[in-house]
């Protein structure tokens, strides 16, 4: 396929039910009221030449390039701002549109720089394009030097501002402001003299508020904002359509290509979960997938205090099979498991449970998902009865109160956070929708650009269930419950249960204060807003489940949404914002250790012996071990084993020290991934990964949404990840013959009631499908539990707050919580190996200036972090984005390792570990702690490779 | 900690989060159940009543009969 850029329709579309027609250069179109003359052109086939006009943000009407003549109006309207009207009739090529289009390219080309030839746009300027549409032969003016010559700001790593090729459109503006929110350029001058300037004349891209979305380089009509790597490599020659990598949302993109190169990630306008949006990740930060340190050829070792030693896919296959065999002799079956990746593709997810259950023969598999949001799965399962989200992207556009607990999004969710600050802002007269923050930091939305939270509850870490506890005691005890909802859709009895429950007064909001630290009257006038302010959504994230109480906290939730009604339609519903791309996909797939593919548990004897009946198998009907739970049977000698797919525990785990105790233990630790990750320094055997450039599959994103990965180039160390599995599992003697995954998903598909429209067939015609796809609903479900809930009644599950046992002290007097930023994702292992490290080269401690002052410490000093579990040392920042008592941190970074200091505390109902909560204490430090130092050494030690160069 | 000890830690955190349910000791029960692999159950069921609480320890009690029980 040749290059075609995406189809630009010049302004955006119209949701308007009502339709109107016209004729347009004699032919009628209908279209939805609202749309642009330009628009209903453009979906005609007829296009209207433009510059200042792009279908991501709103029509200004500046370029006057896009003239018109209607029938029975006086002069030449704009047919960007002009809005259809029923019988219109339009003419779009006329000799007088011709000489007035012809006089405005002239005096744009005048001003411009004629490079064309030698420019990065040559072939995809949309400025070229026009003065070819136009029939532009020559310019009869002088050259007015108003923008030529000027430098160019080359600061962000990604790509590059000339202003000298500027035609002052403001589309970078408009798609700043309206797309992505962060309002960080400004025109500065009048008429021709305009520039763009982000920020201050002083400031370059870097230096400014931009978070490197790239929003305006996609707007950007001609080179003025361009991608450095088109500068590099030239202009892209085909374009594969697949899905992003790295976080929940799930963003579309087109893989623009040049050969196997890839030029560019461009956001896909057709991508239903972004809606052609993208961040600094997603667009940019793709270049670790070719990274000099990615590892191509496995490499085995006997012992982890030896070399590694590189050996064809052959070998490696076969000693991993005898190892795991020798093991399985020696010490029982039981000794074995294996863990999941969230990164990794359905089909590659499914393969590796399954090679677990049907060739290791225990249930001991479980996944990264433990650790973020297992209580999702409890919480959402026990009170719906399903473990899911409820509604689409789509559904925020109808929020009137949107109620963010313990998420981030603008630095964990870009995309969808911008999507939701559009609805926060308001738009076209309509009020923006009202803002409740429940978090201890203030986070980035809490105020934003033309954004002000009407509440932010700055609690106390750990305290979730009190305050969700305190507002349900309000909506109970002011009469505020919807109780027609809750009779015809939940069970009474135990409505009536919890509801008494709540409305004890140990539970108000007063009696609470001490232990949430949270204002009664404000978290009264919350609790009033939520359930009474119209649609109410709430969305959440680890800031929840990462808890003693994260299960409870789940419910809680579920509760509050239950009791206002909350549920089953547009703009409501419980949404959790899941970290890792493919969090979704891997619960759905049967990661857990108690639970197949669809959620049913494995001591389901129905659902069991269909498993049994498809793979030929005897499945064991008794629940596995839980990541936690391995490491322990590790520690006692009892669990020997484990094949680890695309991820890093040593570094995500809580207590890095049980972790490094639990894998030291082990006599087989398989690591399957693109780097010498952490957890490979306890590794003896090494298979390497593919990315998702280079392999093909599904990914499932925080909505549900089942999205195609597509692979556009040849995997570097030669196999997709799945594989790699199958190969594996062939070496053990198990039948697998998958030519495709196409053909695992059909297998998914036939063996998981939600997944049974599912096929990359359905998938390629669709774009995506939201699950259940099922008869009764075959092109997927964007919203759930419309007539009734998936478990039949909703349930009420009282939830006590109940405390922490990591418990500040003299010794440990503050609050640890930690969390991510937008440049850096999970471990780093990926973003850490691009330019992102512009953004976040270091993780750094924030702490409040009274506890900075009390112990002598400045931003950019050296700090020593202590808990119980472990220390560590990093640089301090101060700032009164977190309260007193309360320190935060990331935990991108391996030198870091902010995981040395988290404890194994965890929630009660999954055994997901407490990051959220760690007792500390801060104090001067002048170099890195004994930790970090031994564990330097040993990483070192534990990289060398026998052949070849050193891995790291 | 020990495994032991954690696991006696877990018993008694299920069981304080449960204990607002209609009918606590099944619940823990169940839960353990449901969610512990069988050497898991095995161990706190060989740990006796030491240091788990009255709920935890009715709910282990009723689940190790249950399974001797057939
Ligand atoms: S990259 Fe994004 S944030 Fe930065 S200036 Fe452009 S649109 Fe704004
Ligand atoms: S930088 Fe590009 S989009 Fe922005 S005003 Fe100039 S030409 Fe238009
Ligand atoms: S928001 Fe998430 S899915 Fe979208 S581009 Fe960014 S990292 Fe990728
Ligand atoms: S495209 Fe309509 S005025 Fe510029």
């Amino acid at each position: 396929m040749t290059y075609q850029p995406q189809k630009n329709f010049g302004t955006p579309e119209s949701r308007s039910d009502e339709a109107v027609s016209l004729t347009i250069d004699g032919r009628e179109v209908t279209v939805p009221a609202g749309t642009s003359v330009m628009r209903a052109a453009a979906e005609q086939g007829t296009s209207i030449p433009k510059l200042c006009a792009t279908d991501s943000v709103k029509s200004y009407g500046s370029c006057r390039l896009c003239l018109v003549e209607i029938d029975g109006r006086r002069g030449t309207p704009a047919s960007c701002a002009t809005p259809v009207e029923p019988g219109m009739v339009v003419r779009t090529q006329t000799p007088q549109l011709a000489k007035l289009r012809k006089g405005v390219m002239e005096l744009y080309i005048s001003d411009h720089p004629l490079d064309c030839l030698t420019c990065a746009a040559n072939g995809d300027c949309e400025l070229q394009d026009q003065a070819g549409a136009v029939g532009l032969r020559d310019v009869r003016y002088d050259v007015q030097a108003t923008h030529l010559g000027q430098d160019k700001d080359h600061s962000n790593p990604y790509f590059d501002f000339d202003p000298s090729k500027c035609i002052a459109c403001s589309r970078c503006i408009r798609a700043c402001d309206e797309v992505q929110g962060t309002l960080a350029l400004t025109m500065e001058g009048r008429g021709w003299d305009s520039k763009i300037s982000a920020g201050f004349a002083s400031d370059n891209f870097m230096g400014s508020e931009c978070v490197s979305c790239g929003a305006c380089v996609q707007a950007c009509p001609t080179a003025t904002l361009v991608e450095k790597k088109v500068v590099e490599v030239g202009t892209p020659e085909r374009s594969v359509v697949t899905t992003c990598a790295y976080c929940g949302v799930g963003c579309t993109f087109r893989a623009e290509m040049r050969g196997e190169q890839l030029v560019r990630m461009v956001p896909c306008k057709d991508g239903k979960a972004n809606r052609g949006h993208s961040c600094v990740k997603g667009r940019f930060a793709w270049g670790y997938a070719q990274h000099q340190e990615r590892i191509l050829k496995p490499m085995i070792r006997k012992s982890i205090s030896d070399p590694w030693r590189e050996v064809e896919w052959d070998e490696a296959f076969a000693y991993t099979a005898s190892e795991l065999k020798r093991i399985s002799e020696k010490y029982g079956r039981n000794a074995l498991g294996g863990i999941t990746s969230s990164r990794c593709t359905n089909e590659e997810t499914f393969l590796v449970q399954k090679l677990v259950r049907a060739g290791f023969g225990n249930n001991n598999v479980d996944t990264c998902a433990r650790v973020c949001h297992s209580p999702t799965g409890y919480g959402l399962k026990t009170t719906f009865g399903t473990s899911a989200g409820t509604q689409d992207f789509d559904s925020v556009e109808d929020s009137d109160v949107i109620l963010i607990i313990g998420a981030n999004p603008t630095d964990g969710h870009p995309v969808f956070a911008s999507r939701m600050k559009r609805r926060l802002r308001g738009q076209d007269g309509r009020p923006g929708a009202k803002l409740i923050v429940i978090d201890p930091r203030r986070t980035d939305i809490v105020r934003s650009p033309h954004i002000e939270a009407q509440h932010h509850l700055p609690l106390r870490p750990g305290t979730n269930v009190a305050v969700l506890t305190a507002m349900a005691h309000v909506i109970v005890t002011e009469g505020l419950a919807n109780e027609a909802f809750v009779r015809e859709r939940c069970d009474w009895d135990e409505y009536s249960h919890w509801a008494e429950f709540v409305s004890q007064a140990r539970n108000s909001p007063e009696n609470l204060q001490p232990v949430t630290l949270i204002d009664a009257e404000e978290l009264r006038a919350a609790a009033r807003l939520y359930a009474t302010g119209g649609n109410g959504a709430i969305y959440y994230g680890l800031g929840v489940t990462e808890h003693s109480q994260g299960s409870s906290t789940v419910m809680a939730i579920a509760n509050l949404a239950m009791a206002t009604g909350n549920i089953g339609r547009r703009g409501v519903g419980v949404n959790p914002l899941r970290g890792q791309n493919n969090v979704q996909g891997a619960c759905d797939m049967g990661s857990f250790p108690h639970e197949l593919a669809g959620y049913r548990h494995i001591s389901d004897n129905k659902a069991r012996s269909l498993f049994e009946n498809d793979w030929g198998v005897t499945l064991d009907p008794e629940p596995g071990l839980r990541i936690p739970n391995m490491l322990d049977a590790a520690v006692d000698g009892v669990f020997k084993a484990l094949y680890c797919q695309g991820e890093d525990i040593l570094q995500s785990d809580p207590n890095t020290a049980h972790v490094s105790a639990g894998l030291a233990a082990m006599e087989c630790v398989i690591v399957h991934d693109l780097f010498l990750n952490e957890t490979a320094n306890y590794a003896h055997i090494f298979l390497p990964g593919s990315t998702f450039l280079e392999k093909n599959g599904t990914f499932t994103n925080a909505e549900r949404r089942i999205q195609p990965v597509r692979k556009v180039m040849t995997p570097m160390n030669g196999l997709e990840d799945w594989e790699v599995t199958q190969k594996l599992a062939q070496a053990m003697g198990l039948n697998w013959n998958y030519s495709h995954p196409s053909e695992i998903m059909d297998e998914i598909a036939r063996l998981t009631p939600t997944f049974a429209g599912v096929s990359f067939v359905r998938l390629d015609e669709a774009g995506s499908l939201q699950w259940p796809v099922t008869a009764d609903a075959p092109d997927g479900s964007p919203i759930m539990h419309i007539d009734g809930f998936v478990r039949g009644k909703g349930k009420f599950v009282v939830t006590d707050y109940v405390p922490t046992d990591e418990k500040t002290g003299p010794r440990f007097p503050l609050l640890l919580t930690t969390g991510r930023i937008l440049s850096q994702y999970n471990v780093g292992a990926q973003t850490r190996r691009t330019e992102n490290v512009a953004w976040h080269p270091e993780d750094l401690l924030e702490i409040h200036p009274v506890d900075a002052e009390d112990r002598g410490v400045k931003s950019g000093d050296w700090v020593k972090l202590a808990s119980r579990a472990g220390e560590t040392t990093l640089r301090a920042t101060v700032t009164d984005r977190v309260a007193p008592g309360v320190v935060y941190t990331t935990f991108h970074h391996a030198v870091t390792q902010a995981n040395v200091v988290t404890t194994d505390f965890s929630d009660w109902a999954t055994n997901c570990p407490e990051y959220k909560v760690t007792a500390v204490q801060i104090s001067a430090s002048n170099g890195p702690t004994e930790w970090q130092e031994e564990y330097e050494a040993l990483s070192t030690r534990s990289r060398r490779v026998e052949t070849g160069i050193a891995a790291e | 900690m020990t495994s032991e000890e954690r696991l006696v830690h877990m018993a008694n955190q299920i069981a304080t989060n449960l204990a607002t349910d209609a009918a606590p000791v099944t619940a823990v029960a169940d839960h353990i159940q449901t969610f512990w692999d069988p050497r898991m159950k095995r161990m706190i069921f060989a740990h006796g009543s030491d240091g788990l609480s009255p709920v935890a320890a009715a709910a282990i009690r009723l689940l190790a009969d249950a399974q001797n029980g057939g």
